[in-house]
């Protein structure tokens, strides 16, 4: 059953939405902006504030939010995970990077 | 873009000072140009009503460019149209000459003088000194009266501190609509966290007025980042901080992207480095951390007299000399930090409000806070300062 839990997903090519309020594991929500739609069970708890993935994002590839690249995939991730610090990377600023290609 | 609507004259009643700026306070600000005096300073604005000071720890042994800017966030703080006159407290020794000081200040044609505790005699004398110098300049300050002002004559800082995922999307964009709506009446507002707009910087370069000001964006982001590369670390460990991170942000991109909505739609008139004035009228980037009180300092010290400052995870933070506006992101931390946030943003979060009604509402407190009514952070005597250091102590 579809439920009512608020979201936001700020552009149509984003790749996660935003809860925006605490939303309990296997709730099946719905998440729209402008022309797009997606219709996601949540895989496990997504807290207020914090996103899940709204589509497949293949391993290495970027993630997309506010239209705009906000890192890039560690790992493989499941329409209705919770995407953050596990398995997200930042993309910029990365002198741990450097440090290891030298 | 989001258009708010006017709801007054775009007036407030201000201090004019004798450079033609307009404040919105009147401080004596006791001003220690070395860690040494910061005490003795303290110790003044105990004994006398109607004083500012701030404790730091710098003013000696520092050379080249990290002088410079130490030497202009303290001029600047003592120029700040907020601040009527100014004690400009010394030991003697140090690299930092409040002698130097104020003779930049005295530029301005507000009443400045200098006290030195080696040159008195030591630490009580310099107080009772320095005390005596400040009821004056009080008692003078109390005698002048505000006037009709115009908003055009404000320079609002905008700050984001202790972010969460509702930064973006509530507090920043009604910020950006405010920002917007001062600039479209002839006022300026500044954006800085430089560190918090890597990721964003196209965005705002696109908007630049010619392609020196799009150039200095991006190098500015560059010397910022490359900070982090050189040190062979993943900016992470720093920004986003780890309540950032509680609060749903993964990366500093994606703080980034939100912060920069603090920056409304207008043109990006110039460029500055930190504790500057801007030269320009309109949206004006200053290069600074975001480090919340070396970002607020900064701004203070290039002559903002209001800040607007957003926040998701609370903070208290407050200017000796320059009213902060506290808004939260979201409901739960208004309800729960009322004591130090001012206004609430969470509303777009629930849906209760647009970002141009919390924008309108937020415009009408910078025109009261303007006129005089005290900010949570006044109130409580949230004295923060922090100077950006870009070299080592010697």
């Amino acid at each position: 059953m579809v439920t009512n839990y608020k979201t936001v997903m700020m552009k149509p090519v984003d790749k996660v939405a935003t809860a925006l309020e605490n939303i309990p594991a296997n709730s099946i929500v719905t998440v729209s902006c402008q022309d797009k739609n997606y219709t996601v069970e949540l895989l496990e708890e997504i807290e207020f504030g914090h996103k899940f993935a709204v589509c497949l994002i293949p391993q290495g590839t970027d993630i997309v939010k506010y239209g705009e690249v906000i890192g890039r995939a560690v790992q493989n991730i499941e329409p209705g995970a919770h995407v953050h610090v596990h398995n997200i990377e930042g993309i910029r600023g990365r002198g741990d990077q450097v440090a290891i290609n030298q | 873009m989001i258009k708010l609507q006017l709801t007054n004259d775009n007036k407030f009643w201000g201090y004019r000072r004798p450079d033609g700026k307009v404040g919105v306070r009147n401080h004596v600000l006791i001003l220690p140009t070395i860690t040494c005096a910061t005490q003795a300073a303290k110790q003044i604005t105990e004994l006398v009503h109607g004083t500012v000071s701030f404790i730091h720890q710098h003013g000696c042994a520092q050379v080249g460019i990290d002088y410079e800017q130490t030497f202009r966030t303290y001029v600047g703080m003592g120029a700040n149209p907020n601040v009527y006159g100014v004690v400009v407290l010394g030991l003697g020794c140090e690299t930092h000459q409040a002698r130097s000081v104020a003779g930049e200040l005295a530029k301005t044609n507000k009443p400045v003088e200098v006290v030195s505790i080696q040159d008195h005699g030591g630490t009580l004398t310099a107080i009772a000194e320095g005390a005596k110098i400040a009821a004056r300049m009080v008692q003078e300050a109390s005698a002048q009266t505000r006037e009709l002002c115009d908003i055009s004559e404000l320079i609002i800082g905008t700050e984001c501190g202790g972010s969460d995922a509702c930064s973006g999307i509530s507090a920043n964009p009604a910020v950006g609509a405010v920002s917007d709506m001062i600039i479209e009446h002839g006022g300026t507002a500044i954006l800085a966290e430089t560190t918090e707009l890597i990721g964003a910087e196209h965005l705002l370069a696109e908007r630049a007025v010619d392609d020196r000001v799009a150039k200095k964006a991006y190098q500015v982001i560059k010397a910022m980042e490359n900070r982090s590369i050189q040190m062979g670390v993943d900016i992470r460990t720093g920004n986003p901080s780890p309540g950032n991170i509680r609060g749903g942000l993964s990366t500093l991109e994606e703080k980034s992207l939100g912060a920069a909505n603090k920056a409304g739609s207008k043109q990006l008139q110039e460029v500055i480095d930190y504790a500057e004035s801007p030269t320009k009228k309109g949206l004006v980037w200053m290069d600074t951390p975001g480090h919340d009180i070396e970002q607020l300092t900064g701004m203070v010290a290039g002559g903002a007299q209001v800040v607007l400052f957003t926040t998701g995870r609370g903070t208290p933070t407050g200017s000796p000399i320059a009213p902060v506006i506290k808004i939260s992101t979201n409901t739960g931390i208004y309800e729960k930090m009322s004591e130090n946030i001012d206004l609430n943003a969470g509303t777009i979060i629930e849906g209760k409000e647009s970002i141009e009604s919390v924008g309108t509402r937020i415009f009408e407190e910078i025109a009261k806070v303007s006129s005089g009514k005290l900010t949570k952070a006044e109130v409580l005597k949230q004295h923060d300062f922090g100077i950006w250091r870009i070299g080592p102590t010697f």
